[in-house]
């Protein structure tokens, strides 16, 4: 008989070991698609692996791809470290990216422009984060259906904007004015569009690595999240601990807006996120929660969207194979998860 | 503005609330059946997706609309089942397993959609569902045609409800469920197994999810579009809070959403002022919201619920 065994202590190498695990058990998991699609399995991950990393050009691309999604995770992990449950990054990110639109289109010097719209959509991220957490500390109510919908009704307000007063009178099209040429984010390699969000995106990481783990603020979100019994007996205030969580991670999601709408769109349209939002959970855990974690996590996935694309021109096999192996990667690893605290005991039946 | 009333309020709003609350109210007597077990499914977003393409590619190619169904149903239990596993047997976290289901549907029921249907111009439809006037009840005048006059999923749904109240509360079975979801400890004392009634529990309520995608894709519509389920699964969550665990106040809580829903219709057609349409989309979400606010204060959800049982633990 096999059965789970509590450990009374994790060998470290778990913590790489386990999401590389559970990638290459998606990855196993996933050429039954492939293989179903009627194409070769080395062929097309060789495909999906060159596409993504291949060249100098292929990398950036992937970069730019993950740079939304390392805010995203941050968020996702700031936010479960305090077990806030903080399921709408997706919502942040739509407000972020409509605020520092507004912001965008006003005449300005450049950096103070780009400066301006990061504030204005880390603010509108934030505001947005608000609501749950408010509704959780005064009112008890369920941090997840309500972060959950609220991207519902942020996505709504999005659309009524650009089908309505922002609507491009010339051509019809249901997308915002443009964002003035100043405020676009620069190019660090000409051909690319390796964009200063990129780099914002990779500081980002060691900076709330540091906050979580060497400030009083991360302390206190972890041991709220971690024993909200002991925070309270050690004076922590748990309800401002959510609200300044949720702010933290609101703020990021709205930056991942900020991202795409400086560094990749320069205007606001309604795909302007393919569920980047979502993939923020998928990242932060992959990454244990851990801010460092995020950054190889989202370049992962970032990848894996480049790569389908090209692998689905190359093969047929239809590049929605990039949202099954998300999905595969989060149950995954969450199922890797389990030997960080338990072992597999076999035993004999007599025992 | 009489006449714009008198557009909204005919026989057809009342049929039409009917219509809309069906795939709803399967969607949340699933949702409240799994949770009054202790479990939440956020699998559900992506559960009604991917029974819903399921269902309507079984139909097409097998030309039998209870074909489609009954897939749809299989396909929701067997989606479930996995978060079950997850859930129940390794105890691991249900909102982000739930989010890990949706995710995971979500995208291979675009991946199977494409792979079947490529990306044609014109989509593969199915003849839907038609309604079944029941004799007698249907000439009943207003309420006949509108209640008497609908599908017969929506009979189903109709019947499903008591059935599921009596159930719940006056059987062996719904006794064991509820106190899976309210004192699992109590319940293993009694020499119940809380995994088992909560795996089963969970099962069931993925093939109620599943049937409310056929729905959808079936009888509301006659074909698969990927926007097919649009929110309705996170509805659903928000239904079951609303209707406070309790499935006659799911299928009331049902009834009031497909009100507003259909009244948003009927308003945006009527071409009320120079209101954006999405303001009418985003009301039941910011609704729900404040209801939940409001209703905090005698909040009834299972104590259990989202706390995974391990017999050792207490």
């Amino acid at each position: 008989m096999i059965r789970l065994e509590a450990r009374s202590s994790t060998p470290t190498w778990f913590n790489l070991a386990l999401p590389v695990a559970a990638v290459f058990v998606t990855l196993v998991l996933c050429s039954g698609l492939i293989v179903l699609a009627g194409a070769s399995v080395f062929s097309s991950y060789a495909i999906m692996a060159t596409a993504a990393f291949g060249d100098l050009y292929s990398a950036t691309e992937t970069l730019v791809r993950a740079a939304p999604m390392i805010f995203t995770g941050l968020a996702v992990a700031v936010a479960f470290r305090a077990k806030f449950w903080n399921i709408g990054a997706e919502g942040q990110l739509l407000a972020g990216a409509v605020a520092s639109c507004m912001v965008g289109g006003i005449a300005m010097p450049g950096a103070l422009g780009m400066s301006a719209m990061a504030i204005a959509g880390a603010i509108a991220g934030g505001v947005a984060a608000l609501v749950p957490a408010l509704l959780r500390v005064k009112l008890k109510v369920d941090d997840v259906v309500s972060s959950l919908l609220l991207n519902s009704v942020i996505f709504f307000a999005l659309m009524a904007l650009i089908e309505g007063p922002w609507k491009d009178s010339l051509s019809g099209y249901p997308i915002s004015p443009p964002i003035q040429d100043s405020a676009i984010f620069p190019v660090f390699i000409a051909g690319t569009r390796l964009h200063l969000g990129v780099l914002a995106a990779l500081l980002m990481a060691p900076l709330i690595w540091f906050v979580i783990s060497r400030t009083v603020l991360g302390f206190s979100i972890r041991v709220t999240g971690e024993n909200p019994e002991a925070a309270r007996y050690s004076g922590i205030n748990i309800d401002r601990v959510l609200v300044l969580t949720a702010l933290l991670s609101g703020g990021l999601a709205g930056l991942a807006g900020v991202c795409q709408v400086g560094g990749v769109h320069y205007q606001v349209m309604a795909e302007i996120s393919p569920g980047y939002g979502y993939s923020g959970i998928v990242i932060a855990m992959l990454a244990r929660l851990n801010p460092l974690g995020v950054v190889p996590a989202a370049i992962f996935l970032g990848a894996v969207m480049t790569g389908a694309d090209a692998m689905s021109r190359a093969t047929g096999v239809p590049a929605f194979l990039s949202e099954v192996i998300q999905g595969t990667a989060l149950l995954s690893m969450l199922a890797a998860l389990l030997f960080m605290n338990y072992r597999l005991r076999f035993q004999g039946r007599a025992a | 503005m009489n006449a714009v009333f008198e557009q909204i309020f005919q026989v057809g709003f009342l049929a039409a609330i009917i219509r809309i609350a069906t795939p709803l109210a399967f969607a949340t007597l699933g949702e409240m059946i799994s949770e009054r077990s202790g479990v939440l499914n956020l699998g559900i977003e992506g559960i009604m997706l991917l029974s819903a393409m399921t269902g309507f590619t079984a139909a097409y190619y097998s030309g039998n609309l209870w074909v489609g169904v009954i897939v749809a149903a299989a396909t929701g239990a067997l989606m479930a089942a996995v978060h079950a596993v997850f859930t129940v047997g390794l105890g691991l976290s249900q909102h982000v397993c739930g989010i890990g289901i949706t995710l995971f549907c979500t995208g291979l029921a675009y991946f199977l959609f494409r792979l079947l249907f490529q990306d044609s111009s014109n989509p593969p439809t199915v003849t839907s569902f038609q309604s079944l006037a029941i004799p007698f009840l249907s000439s009943i005048p207003i309420i006949g045609q509108a209640v008497f006059n609908q599908f017969t999923l929506t009979y189903i749904a109709m019947i499903g409800v008591p059935v599921i109240a009596f159930a719940l509360y006056r059987t062996p079975w719904g006794l064991n469920l509820r106190m899976a979801g309210e004192n699992p400890h109590a319940a293993d004392s009694a020499g119940v197994s809380v995994k088992a009634v909560r795996f089963q529990a969970v099962v069931l309520g993925g093939a109620f999810m599943g049937v409310a995608g056929a729905f959808l894709t079936m009888a509301q519509f006659n074909t698969f579009t990927f926007g097919v389920i649009s929110g309705r699964g996170w509805i659903a969550i928000a239904l079951v809070v609303f209707g406070r665990w309790d499935p006659l106040r799911c299928a009331g809580a049902a009834l009031l959403f497909a009100f507003i829903d259909a009244f948003q219709l009927r308003l945006q057609t009527a071409g009320v002022g120079h209101v954006p349409y999405q303001v009418f989309l985003a009301l039941p979400f910011v609704f729900t919201i404040i209801a939940m606010a409001v209703m905090s204060r005698n909040a009834s959800a299972p104590p259990a619920l989202l706390k995974a049982f391990r017999k050792e633990e207490r």
